[in-house]
């Protein structure tokens, strides 16, 4: 502003209309810039407005029982999200565990193990597989891998698995098409890998290499580096990568709605069809009218709150890793 | 003297004595973090073998010369369509350009250091991960319900949102390399800060914003989700106004990929691989432009 002043009283003495044109469009070029800035916020605070408004029938109509409700019936006009909601989380669980160590696994393999003309190429890899459409991971998942999940997996599994206790319940499934929960699951753990090893892989590589060298130099193996001095350095932004890979699970919709078998029944058995938040909003709110709408946007802003929250705790685990 | 005693001359001396458990546990370290990384690789080789081989005996000139077929009706191609992402496409990254650039330069030019600027950079990183059917769910009740039909103007906006904090965050943060030595040496020549953003600070990191946009662009052309409440699709031909719906390949993909009927399939596997290899080749020309990963 000091600059725009000073620009100010020289102009000022040789011409009043280029005056008036220079601040003016100065202070209209600062507004322009805050108004985009601001509209930033707007979008963000807009869409949780905009979920709530279109969700509050429902939330009045059900209260707390809209929570834990299992109903889904347009016929009566009675709606829970349960099913929903559990769906969601136990895809997300599931694409968790097998994601996080494929993630790390990639993480270490970039910074510690590969040799100069691997490295670039997987990693040029790795961040391909983010940019693939998520409609593309779901015909992947549809064609390809259901069927060979369910001939190889599934189906063994099933026949193992069947009558006994617990294990019996989580994991047998009546009708082994190769659809369910825990193929989305799989499906979204290739689909948040990217995201977790591209930040774990930048935060490993900004560990000083002193520290690791004199971890080598001690005589640790590079297991016992990785272990003992990597992942304690980087431990709290790891955990932020992990959570940005969780708040991309939780509202992953097409590959989701692909493979998921799209059952409005919540099932115990994770081999079973199912249907998370974003799957049922896709599927049915075309179609959908009134209570049901209502029912649909309000699952929504359920979703919207704890992607919220899980994402900006990633965000802030990951920034504070990067403030050091 | 024990040091004297040399070790036995098969033992690799990278090992000399080292326990097994330590040993074995090294081992599996290497053998699975490498094998993660061979499967990822894997993975991206066989979803696009798989697109290539669809995808490729698909493709013929209709594709690309004729509009998506009804229900049980013969041949067909996708130029509806195409033409209807492509239009999308890059209204979105027309109404979000603009918008995130300033914004971006607001983050960085006018409000550094200010708690407005961090709480808006901190948020936008958030929108940048929003589930994008949420998206689509604010444009329809934004747009779509108070305009009471669907429309490509509504579509162009949710992807324009998607678009926006990719934007934001790339522009900012090319902006926040440039050396302040520069911003200096405008400001000393008495240019008001508009100027020198306008005629110094842009251009010196014109590369990593056009990046940012290029990012963008590949980020929304495959996008699927906002697009099914608000451009809808439909079979035929848009109307120049895009009011009503508007064709669009992912939406056409996702219709056709699981339909009873065998064109239907066979141009959703054309319509993918056009879709994917467009954005592998927009995303490798962005980050070769840049050679800087920005993924999230």
């Amino acid at each position: 502003m000091a600059a725009g002043s000073e620009a100010l009283s020289y102009a000022d003495r040789k011409s009043g209309s280029q005056v008036i044109s220079l601040t003016g469009r100065n202070a209209i070029f600062r507004a322009l810039c805050l108004s985009s800035a601001i509209l930033v916020l707007a979008v963000l605070a807009g869409i949780l407005i905009a979920m709530f408004i279109g969700g509050w029938p429902a939330f009045r109509e059900f209260g707390l029982g809209f929570f834990t409700g299992s109903a889904w019936d347009t016929q009566n006009d009675q709606y829970g999200a349960w099913p929903a909601i559990a769906g969601t989380l136990s895809t997300a669980v599931i694409a968790l565990i097998i994601g996080v160590p494929l993630s790390l696994g990639i993480a270490v393999f970039l910074t510690q193990l590969a040799p100069g003309w691997v490295r670039t190429p997987v990693a040029t890899a790795v961040e391909l597989l983010a940019a693939v459409p998520s409609i593309i991971y779901g015909m992947w998942g549809l064609f390809v891998f259901v069927p060979l999940f369910a001939r190889f997996f599934q189906v063994p599994v099933s026949n193992l698995t069947e009558g006994l206790p617990i294990v019996g319940t989580i994991l047998y499934s009546r009708s082994p098409t190769g659809l369910g929960v825990a193929t989305a699951g799989i499906i979204l753990a290739f689909m948040i890998v990217p995201f977790i090893a591209s930040i774990a892989r930048d935060m490993l590589a900004q560990i000083p290499t002193v520290l690791r060298e004199s971890a080598y130099g001690i005589g640790c193996t590079t297991w016992e580096v990785v272990r003992y001095v990597l992942l304690p350095q980087a431990g709290v932004s790891i955990i932020g990568a992990i959570m940005l890979g969780l708040g991309r699970a939780l509202g992953e919709t097409m590959a989701v709605t692909f493979v998921i078998g799209n059952a409005n029944r919540l099932s115990s058995s994770i081999l079973d069809p199912g249907s998370t938040i974003a799957s049922r909003i896709a599927n049915e709110f075309n179609e959908a009218l009134g209570l049901q709408m209502s029912a649909l946007i309000a699952t929504g802003c359920i979703l919207f709150l704890v992607t919220f929250v899980v994402l900006v705790v990633a965000r802030l685990l990951v920034a504070r890793m990067k403030a050091l | 003297m024990n040091a004297a005693s040399p070790l036995p001359a098969d033992t690799p001396p990278a090992w000399g004595r080292v326990r097994a458990s330590r040993r074995i546990a090294d081992r599996i370290l290497k053998v699975s973090a490498t094998l993660f990384s061979l499967i990822s690789v894997v993975v991206l080789f066989w979803i696009l073998g798989m697109l290539l081989v669809q995808g490729g005996t698909s493709l013929s000139l209709d594709v690309f010369t004729k509009i998506t077929p009804g229900p049980g009706s013969e041949g067909g191609g996708l130029v509806n369509a195409i033409a209807g992402s492509l239009v999308l496409t890059l209204l979105g990254i027309a109404v979000a350009t603009p918008v995130g650039v300033l914004a971006g330069t607001y983050l960085v030019e006018y409000g550094r250091g200010s708690i407005l600027a961090a709480v808006i950079g901190f948020l936008n990183d958030v929108l940048l991960s929003a589930p994008s059917i949420l998206i689509g769910l604010f444009v329809y009740t934004l747009v779509v319900q108070p305009m009471g039909t669907y429309s490509g103007w509504a579509g162009a906006i949710a992807l324009a949102i998607i678009a926006l904090p990719v934007i934001v965050r790339t522009t900012a943060d090319m902006l926040g390399l440039v050396p302040s030595t520069l911003r200096e040496a405008g400001a000393a020549l008495g240019a008001p800060t508009s100027l020198v953003t306008q005629r110094v600070t842009w251009r010196a990191a014109k590369a990593g914003i056009v990046t940012g946009i290029l990012l963008a662009l590949a980020r929304i052309a495959g996008e699927t989700a906002p697009l099914l409440f608000t451009a809808l699709n439909n079979n035929f031909w848009f109307s120049p106004s895009l009011m009503g719906g508007v064709s669009n390949l992912p939406v056409t993909i996702f219709q056709f990929a699981s339909a009873p009927y065998e064109n239907w399939r066979q141009l959703a596997w054309a319509g993918a691989l056009i879709i994917t290899v467009t954005i592998l080749l927009i995303s490798i020309v962005a980050r070769y432009a840049l050679r800087k990963d920005i993924v999230r």
